[in-house]
């Protein structure tokens, strides 16, 4: 009879718990099923921070590890020094963007600041790393199914 | 005009795959298609003796791929329906007797001769499974609403997503009291987190241990709650939008006076 | 000062070997999975070192069926071409410290797994624990055959059902000799069985003709068990941990009890069938 009430006023029974379980199992499964999307994730994030600084890019290492409720992605960027230039801001609708006050010449000399030389129509503003990461790698909590991206 | 091939797929073994196909199989040539099963479990074949017809194997798949029969001569038919066929697979050799190829060639020819080929696929997805997807244009991912099921069932339409091969989803097994008190996953769950469409809906009942155990599929029994499920179940897949049923769990009080809702 | 009086040398005794044990069944679906875990679970509960190896390449579930899913950084492939150690790969139970898991490798394939190799690790593993159980896949191909390399001893898991019971044959038969082999029935339903629509474990065992290490009766609490990934045998309310207890317990040889064959629903099940189950 206490089963009865116990099913009454239960909030939740196991099947949320299996939800979410087998949610987590299966974004694993399709990270580890998808090498190539991991590969081009850690190339995208190397490449959006070497605007920002100088990394070592042999050393970079990028890896998955389940935390308790989620999956979180571990990028370790070992950072050899900033670029003495940040990158240009991308241009405004309104007119040409003003140009960038120099930085302290506290890094480098100008001779290192590859950015700079770059003109800066040539590429396109980097969208949010967050939204580049998502179309790229399908990591976000939606599943799709066991299958390389392809392409 | 080729037949339309279906394999019945699932990762997972013993979800129902077999069961299916022979009672999908049946449902079909009921309504009048010239229906062939294909058993691609070699090594471990079943579906001859979930349909009773054990007794009647002469010759099996591997000896038709190997030219030591007609491929007509290896076919059975079932005499209890008017167009209905099944090629056993062979018991006595395992699934690295038939190639890819060799396997897509019997299931053409059979396409040749019939309206329906459905293919049993064995568990796994190593050589069997591979086979017999090769011979097949869609599939039908069987799973039921449990962790392992869904996780295995996941594997196998990436691995389909991977060919090009388009699928449904019957959830089999399903048990509506347990989905209500919220110890089990429902239907419309199963669905989300695989992202595929429904083709059916199979609730766990004891019927179908009874009518294996008698090799009898369960469309033969006329007033069955699953026959009427397996028909639904061919209508949806010849093409018909046919409402999913809703599964009550016996209440409590139609336990108490007797009554049963109808699945 | 006087002289120190060397030490007597105590005679080593070697430990003996851990035992090897593949659970099997030849059809998929039968509890495979949900019995190697169970009687890893009351094993290790009693003390005994325990680890549990899924040898279901490509298609791994005792590690959902443990709970353990999240914990799992490496699998038995990272070990066997040495990209993990082996105590990098063992998971350590959340409930029972002597209780392990090694789980199989999801993106690889069963052909991928050398049997030498298989068979090396296993004996490794004996060096380590009183048991190895090893979950065995459905099929009997290069899957099955690296399951049972290696393990002395064999449980075959069959339901009382047709296709089952075949396949159980099959694989009984390839198992050759082992030094023991026992039967699990799983699934019974007492009341089909008593109402002539299921088969019964006499029925089963004729066929089979295996000792019986137990019966576990058909019930929803399993599902809800894999649900959260906790072992029933963990739990002291539940009669099929219970039941799974006492195969554990005559696989030790503490229990010498004949297994019970289930007559009777459980007091569980007559209430779930009041409730709006299913009739058992």
């Amino acid at each position: 009879m206490i089963d009865f009430f116990k099913k009454l006023f239960k909030p939740e029974g196991s099947s949320s718990t299996a939800r979410e379980r087998l949610r987590l199992v299966l974004l694993s499964d399709h990270l580890s099923l998808a090498p190539d999307v991991v590969e081009s994730l850690k190339l995208d994030l190397i490449a959006v921070i070497s605007k920002y600084v100088e990394v070592d890019e042999a050393a970079c290492d990028v890896t998955f590890e389940r935390q308790d409720a989620a999956i979180a992605m571990m990028a370790n960027i070992p950072i050899l020094s900033m670029k003495t230039r940040p990158p240009s801001p991308p241009p405004t609708p309104s007119g040409p963007p003003p140009a960038p006050e120099p930085p302290p010449s506290s890094f480098g000399t100008p001779a290192t600041a590859k950015v700079a030389d770059e003109p800066a129509a040539a590429k396109p503003p980097s969208p949010p790393r967050r939204k580049r990461r998502r179309r790229r790698a399908n990591v976000s909590p939606s599943l799709g199914n066991a299958a390389p991206v392809p392409g | 005009m080729s037949a339309r091939r279906i394999v019945l797929t699932s990762g997972k073994g013993g979800v129902g795959k077999t069961t299916t196909t022979a009672n999908l199989g049946a449902a079909l040539a009921q309504r009048g298609h010239r229906v062939v099963l294909v058993d691609a479990d070699i090594g471990l074949r079943n579906l001859d003796l979930v349909l009773g017809l054990e007794k009647r194997i002469v010759f099996d798949l591997v000896e038709v791929v190997e030219g030591r029969c007609q491929l007509r001569q290896a076919l059975i038919k079932d005499k209890r329906f008017e167009t209905l066929a099944i090629l056993p697979a062979a018991q006595t050799r395992d699934k690295t007797a038939v190639s890819e190829l060799q396997f897509a060639k019997v299931i053409e020819d059979l396409a040749e001769t019939c309206d329906y080929v459905l293919i049993d696929c064995p568990a796994g997805i190593e050589h069997g499974f591979r086979n017999a997807i090769a011979g097949a244009a869609e599939a039908i991912v069987v799973t039921t609403p449990e962790v392992s099921a869904i996780r295995d069932a996941d594997r196998v339409i990436g691995k389909l997503r991977e060919r090009g091969l388009a699928f449904r989803i019957v959830v089999n097994r399903i048990r509506p009291e347990m989905v209500r008190s919220g110890d089990m996953l429902s239907v419309d769950d199963v669905s989300e987190i695989l992202g595929g469409e429904l083709l059916g809906i199979i609730p766990d009942d004891e019927e179908i241990i009874d009518t294996t155990n008698r090799g009898e599929p369960v469309v033969l029994t006329p007033d069955s709650r699953l026959a009427v499920i397996y028909e639904k179940i061919a209508r949806r897949l010849e093409g018909e939008v046919v409402p999913l049923t809703v599964l009550h769990a016996p209440g409590f009080f139609s336990k108490l006076f007797g009554q049963r809702k109808a699945g | 000062m006087h002289d120190v009086q060397p030490e007597p040398i105590a005679p080593v005794i070697p430990k003996p070997r851990g035992r090897a044990i593949v659970i099997t069944s030849g059809k998929g679906g039968v509890g495979k999975t949900t019995t190697t875990a169970n009687i890893g679970a009351a094993l290790a509960r009693t003390g005994a070192t325990v680890v549990l190896v899924d040898a279901d390449v490509g298609l791994r579930n005792l590690d959902i069926v443990m709970g353990l899913e999240a914990r799992v950084r490496h699998h038995v492939l990272d070990v066997l071409e040495s990209r993990a150690t082996l105590d990098d790969a063992l998971v350590v139970d959340k409930r029972v410290s002597t209780l392990r898991l090694l789980a199989a490798a999801q993106t690889r394939e069963k052909d991928e797994v050398d049997t030498q190799a298989m068979h090396d690790l296993i004996d490794r593993l004996r060096e380590q624990f009183d048991y190895v159980l090893i979950d065995c896949p459905a099929g009997i191909e290069m899957g099955f055959q690296n399951a049972i390399v290696g393990a002395d001893e064999a449980i075959v898991v069959c339901t009382p059902e047709v296709s089952a019971v075949r396949d159980a044959d099959r694989v009984v038969g390839l198992l050759g000799n082992r030094e023991k082999i026992w039967l699990v029935v799983n699934r019974l339903r007492p009341a089909l069985v008593r109402k002539g629509k299921m088969l019964s474990v006499d029925d089963v065992n004729a066929i089979l003709r295996l000792p019986l290490l137990g019966v576990i009766a058909d019930e929803p609490g399993v599902i809800v068990s894999t649900n959260k990934g906790e072992p029933l045998a963990l739990d002291d309310a539940s009669p099929t941990g219970a039941a799974y207890r006492a195969i554990a317990g005559r696989i030790a040889g503490t229990d010498t009890s004949a297994p019970v064959i289930p007559t009777e629903p459980t007091a569980m099940q007559r209430l779930g069938a009041f409730f709006g189950g299913s009739a058992r």
